[in-house]
């Protein structure tokens, strides 16, 4: 009988590893690469798929170039942003070194928007003020509305200058520990690669390895992520013994187009867009009145389902409108074209004349692999490093979002992070020794890919991932409580025993996307696991977790970081701890804009 | 969401490993009011046969990945909606390259020429800590083509990337404009004299299939002719 995956298997000895290569991934190499550091970067995409390049608004760092700025403010504003959780070192570095790293960026080619005397130029966003929440500064650094795009371009152009050595749709199916797993003190020493083309199995042998593999917002129907977002690295560390960290924090972005969730970038609230009720009321007022549309991304969602539920919706139904008709046809069409686009292919509307009908769409993790400043992935709540592995970008969680992300931050935090991993990796290579032999040690992935690819019956993974998606939004969305959640995690533990009898129907070993979909769910299925035990745990409300039946935030039981630890098989994931959050210059205040 | 009635979705098929030659099958697939042709790809997978195979990531026209010859042009079967087609629906792999799978091609050549036009700033260094200056006319120079997202369709609508798979093609081209008009990049002659190369700019023809084909709405012709421009003015 075929199967999805050939006998053979090749051995590669490197000294670091990059799996992803969105911008995270990218700037490790290049750091790597500088250092003279043998790198291989795995990623099951072409690098230029990769999802940072979907990211649309901007940039924050406090540059200063059109108006008075620090990034202190900066800092400040992603702790508030955060609802307090960001540990505030982490902040601090966030809002410091997005500096040196836009400039970096620039002169590396990044096409900027500029400013009429030749600067970078900024605009508004979100949650981004000046002198500790005043009123909105312009701080996010822009290329029209495709700066992740441009980001995602000029770093793969850097590491196609460094000669970086990629293996372009490879798909990393597990990682590979030494003396024990990430919690019995073990030693990340290498990853399997399966070759999407062919269907072989590859151990790569390496000092270092940094998961870059972004988040996993497919576990929801609504999303603006893409198919490829499936909360791989999460779960293959999960699977090790790494704990996971705040999962619970998972933020809806509140202008998905109706129905499919693709974004439209705050950028357009940024250049002065509304958001209107039924009665056309730009209702953010009774919200956040200082902020309006500018208020953090949580906030705004919430509000936009307090209007629907109020039967405030457009029509009476589950939107409201987004519009920018007044900005007039020049700004629409210069700086924010790309949605432009997306409203007239997607929705058939035309926002220079009509405004847009959105809803939020679950959009980004700020939870994910516990990491030290360093990148440097932590076992524990004591923060024990586990030795070999790193993580930076949206799998990782440093703390610097806290409970909420601010706007843009997803793009200072892969820039910040993959930077400090590659030079933290380098460090690493460079004071240790190889590890010994991995041979065999993708025995134990061969055995589960060739049981998932030769079962003769069972159900479709569609049908698995479609109940999961539907759960997650109805259960674990933007509102929650007790019963929801209790229900989604007993829910997601028997999905759990359903996928042990999903059944691939190709058993070809080229190219075999229904036996890595299936392999995904799988990533799926823990991540939104993890997601449910940690929401059902933590009964308060804060930032993006807001849970109906404990509606204030309470810092004397949960000004802290949960982690979440996987379950035996066949039981949800039980153990979990919590961890204090860092504190260094702001003490925590209530969140008003 | 109301059903819309179904499609007939004609596939394109081959399976290395079984078939001598790709074949076409017909699946009638259910429709609803805003799908794009890659809902029904998706749908079809999920409902009929699990084995039908193509890329796909983002699903909003910024990644690339699912290009297709579709209805007989080159387009992202994320970005086309299925009500502009009507009722049949066809799907190949793009034209010109090796076909991996059903409605996968080999990309590893494509992404070598675009490798080969050096598509990367090379600048002397800066002195101080701030950025380079760029003025707003200078960055407008080039911003048209920054915009590509290396799908292929341009390349593979060319009839001279048909007729000459040597020919560097029209994306490539594109990634080296966006650099020989950047005021901050210093390599424009290394660019221009790779592209004056006999599988370089010549071989354009101007038919203009490229700029239909163009997801982004990118004015290739005009890239290739200002390179080319460039290129004569410099000899």
């Amino acid at each position: 009988m075929t199967s999805g995956l050939r006998s053979s298997t090749t051995h590669t000895d490197v000294e670091a590893i990059v799996v992803g290569a969105g911008g995270a991934g990218l700037w490790a190499a290049l750091e790597l690469a500088r250092e003279g550091i043998p790198t291989a970067v795995l990623t099951k995409l072409y690098p230029t798929r990769s999802h940072t390049g979907a990211a649309q608004g901007g940039v924050c760092a406090a540059l200063g170039n059109v108006e008075e700025d620090h990034w202190e403010w900066h800092m400040f504003d992603t702790i508030k942003g955060g609802d307090y959780l960001a540990d505030q070192d982490a902040a601090e570095v966030l809002a410091r070194e997005a500096i040196p790293a836009v400039i970096e960026l620039e002169r590396m080619g990044l096409p900027f928007n500029r400013t009429p005397d030749g600067k970078i130029d900024q605009r508004r966003f979100g949650g981004h003020t000046r002198n500790f929440g005043e009123g909105p500064v312009r701080r996010s650094c822009y290329a029209a509305d495709r700066t992740g795009h441009m980001i995602l371009q000029t770093l793969y152009q850097q590491c196609i200058k460094a000669g970086v050595k990629f293996y372009d749709e490879y798909h990393v199916v597990d990682l590979v520990f030494e003396g024990g797993e990430a919690n019995q003190g073990g030693r990340c020493s290498g990853v399997v690669g399966y070759k999407i083309s062919d269907g072989t199995l590859h151990v790569i042998r390496a000092k270092a390895v940094l998961l870059a593999t972004g988040g996993y917002g497919r576990a929801w129907r609504v999303t603006s992520n893409a198919h490829s977002l499936t909360g791989d690295g999460m779960s293959l560390a999960w699977r090790h013994g790494v704990p996971l960290q705040d999962m619970e924090f998972y933020q809806f972005h509140p202008t998905g187009i109706v129905g499919i969730g693709i974004l439209l970038s705050e950028a357009a609230r940024g250049e002065g867009g509304y958001l209107l009720n039924d009665s056309g009321t730009r209702f953010m007022e009774t919200y956040a009145p200082k902020l309006m549309e500018l208020a953090p991304r949580d906030m705004i969602s919430r509000a936009i389902y307090q209007e629907v539920r109020a039967g405030r919706g457009i029509g009476g139904r589950d939107y409201i409108h987004l519009d920018v008709r007044h900005l007039g046809r020049k700004v629409i069409e210069e700086k924010l074209p790309d949605i432009t686009d997306f409203a007239r292919v997607y929705q058939g509307v035309e926002p220079i004349s009509e405004p847009v009908p959105v809803q939020p769409t679950a959009h980004y993790a700020m939870g994910g692999v516990p990491t030290n400043l360093e990148t440097e992935v932590l076992a524990d709540a004591r923060g024990t490093v586990v030795p070999g592995l790193f993580a930076a970008g949206e799998v990782a969680c440093v703390s610097v979002h806290g409970a909420n992300r601010l706007g843009t931050n997803s793009l200072v935090d892969l820039l910040v992070f993959g930077k400090r991993a590659g030079i933290r990796m380098a460090q690493i290579c460079k004071s240790t020794s190889q590890p010994g032999s991995i041979q065999g040690a993708e025995r134990a992935v061969r055995d589960e890919l060739l049981e998932l690819s030769t079962r003769p019956t069972g159900v479709r993974p569609a049908e698995i991932r479609r109940e999961l998606a539907a759960l997650m939004m109805d259960n674990v969305g933007v509102y929650r409580d007790e019963a929801l959640l209790g229900a989604a995690v007993k829910r997601i533990t028997a999905l759990k025993l359903e996928y042990a009898n999903v059944r691939v129907e190709d058993t070809g070993s080229v190219f075999n996307t229904d036996l890595l979909e299936a392999r995904e769910l799988g990533y799926l299925l823990d991540t939104a696991e993890a997601t449910a035990v940690s929401a059902y745990a933590r009964k308060e409300s804060r930032g993006a977790h807001s849970r109906e039946d404990f509606p204030e935030r309470d810092d004397a039981k949960f000004l802290a970081h949960t982690l979440v630890w996987r379950g035996t098989e066949g039981a949800a994931a039980s153990t979990i701890d919590y961890k204090p959050v860092t504190i260094t210059k702001f003490e925590p205040k209530p969140r008003v804009y | 969401m109301t059903s819309n009635g179904s499609v007939e979705l004609k596939i394109q098929r081959f399976d290395p490993e079984r078939d001598a030659a790709p074949h076409w099958q017909t699946f009638t697939v259910p429709v609803e009011p805003m799908d794009r042709v890659l809902d029904l790809l998706t749908r079809a997978k999920e409902l009929f046969d699990g084995s039908i195979t193509f890329r796909r990531s983002c699903a909003h026209g910024v990644c690339g990945s699912d290009a297709l010859l579709i209805n007989g042009r080159n387009r992202l079967a994320c970005k086309l909606r299925v009500e502009q087609l009507g009722k049949s629906v066809t799907v190949a792999p793009l034209p010109g390259l090796p076909i991996v799978k059903d409605l996968v091609v080999d990309m590893d050549g494509f992404f070598d020429k675009y490798r080969s036009v050096q598509p990367y700033l090379v600048a002397s260094p800066v002195e101080g800590s701030g950025e380079r200056l760029q003025s707003q006319e200078q960055r407008d120079r080039f911003d048209d083509t920054t915009k590509c997202i290396l799908c292929a369709a341009c390349t593979t609508s060319c009839p001279s990337f048909w007729a000459e798979p040597e020919y560097v093609g029209p994306a490539a081209i594109v990634n080296a404009h966006r650099f020989i008009f950047d005021s901050r990049d210093e390599n424009a002659e290394a660019r221009l004299d790779i592209l004056s190369d006999e599988d370089g700019v010549w071989r354009c023809r101007t038919t203009f299939n490229c700029v239909e084909a163009c997801p982004r709405g990118i004015n290739i012709t005009k890239a290739i002719l200002e390179v080319s421009s460039a290129i004569s003015a410099q000899e």
